[in-house]
């Protein structure tokens, strides 16, 4: 009996110290959470203001900073990136917009799971339409002419051999608002010939301006390729291996992606491809790059990098795309540019 | 097989606790506390599961494809690290010391996931998380066999995983309470983790009775093997001579080679019900649901009705499950049939096929038995998931489903022959 109760007070006093121990490591976090949500000394001057996606020469972007703009989407004047910044009051985790039409991709935390949704917004960023997504936001595109957009997201635990993840990438025609929920319905043609699985994988959508075309990164069997596809023919071609996260370039002749140096290994160079020659250009940023770059014009590219020893925050960089120069830091704590 | 276990005489102490009604009455104390150990533990490990795809991706900025390749062989190895747990423990005559070492090992996993920063590093701990889940499995499996008469298993094996599944529905709920009240808060649900899963560890210490001391349940886990001599590698393959267990790990091997692993489940089920994506975590805490509810009424019904009985029955729920699906109706019941169909399925054969080794496998090899039919059946599961997935690729999803439902009814006539009763039965 008394063995039984000397077992039963230890039991009552690791409750109460592990208790005490998870209390004070999520009470720590929430502080943590509560400081993200507070303005800090020597950030950049955000301030509230009217954004709308026909305003011209400004950078839209998602706001990393710390303080109450914290997630929101905010514009700089393109001339003057580091300067004060005009947030406008939706939160997003990813974001793109193109001629008035906005992408904004959204997650909350839910009782069993966490909650995403796409919203499409018109240029005043009011949501036109809400979308539930089936995991957690990736990438987000919107087609030249703002009529296509698209987005990828990651969807955990469906794959055979494993507990983990595939991608879902959706395409959106705003204008009949028809929603085509993935991607993998498209037929696809692999090295000329029909070709299907079921570890078939879409993500990072790009247009072109014809309205018809896109790009996008198609994995199966453990390779990536470049694929070029059709909307109207719902069909996919793949072009070259390796290639991720496309993003063609204004004049439509160059796509700017991100290779992966080491099998097996989150390492990615990002890199030029010339869709006429195949040829392909080593930027010069050194870092890993794992984002969908943006042209901020027809010569450079802007990309998010995870902020130095911060966790969870990311600044955007830019960097010519012919592969000469060196990396320039555009906007810090911020990710999702997109050019107006 | 059930009427070898009804004829053994019920151990001492059994029958008056029998006598007590409600779910756990008759239920050996230690079946409680290992349930209560799994219960804990389950809350710690479905806490990370539930968060560590969000956390991959929105923290760490993880490209999360190419980290599934890995998987499979992790299912592998835990494979076989169940074959090396049954048999140590067995052989060092302590299952309450390898499930500790394995409930530990796990334990320490938890903090170490807030270090690994790279895939290599996370894959690693993942992996020795799953090592430690490997070397409890059959241990703990048999205390909770040795504790309990042969006429009560399948109710003691139903109470252990309904406390269990208890747990693991009850993760999530934790893991994203931790996540709502501060954002991005990995860490903390990873230290709650690693606290919660070291209560269990404490539980399982202080309160599962070990190897010395005075048993307080009846046949605690050294009855029987107390005077032996130490268990040999050859001793543990010996078993495999025994035809009733080589019928049930061949069954079990047999039925687990057409058992579409339940990812596919619940994909065919999304797919074929046009069930809106963002539903699609919520489908396994469906299946968990039933599970939980029927565990140990369908197991006491095994006890009682024969354990052959309900575990052939159990794969015939999950034929019509499957049958369900091809057919798919436009039914807006469908999903909720399916997941039911699939809760009872579990509920027949998850803790029933245990349940059935009591009375084949002799105490002092309890635990490389239970090892060897739970070896065999996780990597015929494995191989039906390779299979199907290239049966998918290659003639779509409905006909793979066909194939596996076709192949499942064979296998369960045949299951069905092999462990028919011996002569001897009624």
């Amino acid at each position: 009996m008394t063995s039984t109760r000397r077992r039963l007070l230890v039991l009552v006093a690791a409750v109460l110290v592990l208790a005490g121990v998870g209390t004070g490591v999520v009470l720590h976090a929430a502080a943590r959470a509560d400081r993200q949500n507070q303005p800090q000394t020597g950030g950049p001057a955000v301030a509230d203001g009217q954004l709308t996606l026909h305003q011209k020469k400004r950078l839209v972007f998602v706001n990393g900073a710390a303080g109450p703009h914290r997630t929101a989407v905010a514009s700089v004047a393109s001339a003057d990136p580091k300067g004060r910044r005009t947030a406008s009051d939706l939160k997003c985790a990813r974001f793109y917009a193109a001629a008035g039409t906005g992408v904004c991709l959204q997650s909350t935390t839910g009782v069993l799971k966490q909650s995403n949704r796409a919203l499409l917004l018109d240029a005043n960023l009011r949501t036109r339409h809400t979308f539930a997504l089936a995991g957690t936001p990736s990438r987000a595109r919107v087609s030249p002419s703002g009529r296509f957009a698209a987005w990828t997201v990651f969807v955990s635990g469906e794959s055979y051999s494993s507990a983990f993840f595939s991608t879902r990438t959706s395409v959106l025609d705003t204008r009949t608002m028809k929603l085509t929920p993935s991607l993998e319905t498209f037929s696809v043609v692999r090295d000329g010939k029909p070709y299907h699985a079921s570890d078939i994988n879409f993500w990072g959508v790009t247009f072109a301006a014809d309205d018809d075309t896109f790009y996008a990164t198609l994995n199966t069997g453990n390779k990536t390729y470049l694929v070029r596809g059709s909307m109207s023919r719902r069909t996919v071609t793949t072009l070259v291996e390796n290639v991720e996260c496309p993003s063609l370039s204004p004049d439509g002749t160059r796509v700017a992606f991100k290779k992966r140096i080491l099998s097996r290994t989150d390492l990615w160079h990002e890199y030029v491809l010339d869709l006429r020659t195949l040829k392909e250009t080593p930027l010069a940023e050194r870092h890993s790059v794992d984002d969908q770059a943006t042209w901020l014009d027809d010569h450079t590219i802007a990309y998010a990098l995870p902020s130095q020893g911060k966790v969870g925050t990311s600044d955007l960089w830019s960097v010519p795309a012919d592969g000469t120069g060196t990396p320039r830091l555009l906007i810090a704590g911020a990710s999702s540019p997109a050019p107006l | 097989m059930y009427l070898t276990d009804r004829s053994a005489p019920p151990k001492a102490g059994a029958a008056d606790q029998g006598r007590r009604r409600g779910p756990v009455s008759g239920v050996a104390p230690v079946v409680l506390v290992l349930g209560t150990v799994s219960l804990i533990t389950d809350i710690s490990s479905e806490m990370v599961t539930a968060v560590l795809p969000l956390y991959l991706v929105t923290t760490l900025g993880f490209s999360p494809l190419g980290f599934g390749t890995l998987d499979g062989v992790y299912n592998g190895v835990s494979a076989l690290v169940q074959l090396t747990g049954g048999h140590l423990a067995d052989r060092v005559r302590n299952h309450k010391l390898m499930a500790g070492l394995g409930y530990g090992l796990s334990a320490l996993c938890k903090p170490l996931l807030l270090l690994a920063g790279s895939v290599g590093a996370l894959g690693t701990v993942l992996a020795l998380d799953r090592t430690g889940k490997g070397l409890r499995t059959a241990p703990r499996d048999a205390m909770i066999s040795l504790s309990t008469p042969a006429g009560r298993q399948g109710r003691a094996f139903g109470v252990h995983r309904a406390m269990d599944t208890t747990g693991a529905l009850l993760g999530p709920l934790t893991a994203f309470l931790i996540l709502r009240a501060a954002a991005d808060g990995y860490d903390a649900v990873f230290g709650v983790s690693a606290c919660v899963a070291v209560l269990g560890v404490l539980v399982l210490v202080l309160f599962v009775p070990g190897r010395r001391r005075a048993p307080d349940a009846p046949g605690a886990p050294e009855e029987g093997t107390a005077g032996r001599q130490p268990v040999r590698v050859r001793e543990a393959l010996a078993l495999l001579r025994l035809p009733r267990l080589r019928a049930l790990a061949g069954c079990a091997a047999l039925l687990g080679l057409t058992t579409v692993s339940d990812a596919f489940v619940y994909l065919l089920l999304q797919r074929r019900a046009g069930i809106a994506e963002e539903w699609f975590p919520l489908l396994p805490l469906g299946t968990a649901a039933v599970f939980l509810l029927l565990a140990v009424p369908v197991g006491a019904l095994a006890d009682r009705i024969g354990r052959r009985t309900v575990f052939l029955a159990g794969h015939a729920v999950l034929l019509t499950g499957y049958a369900l699906l091809l057919w798919a109706p436009a039914a807006p019941a469908l999903p909720f049939l399916v997941l039911a169909l699939h809760g009872v399925f579990y509920a027949a054969t998850d803790g029933v096929l245990p349940a059935a080794l009591a009375g084949v496998v002799p105490d002092h090899l309890r635990a490389s038995g239970l090892a060897i039919v739970g070896t065999s059946q996780a990597l015929a599961r494995f191989c039906c998931s390779l299979a199907f997935g290239a049966a998918w690729t290659l003639w779509g999803p409905g006909p793979a489903l066909a194939g596996s439902a076709a192949g499942l009814l064979c296998c369960a006539v045949a299951a069905g022959v092999v462990l028919r009763p011996a002569d001897e039965a009624r």
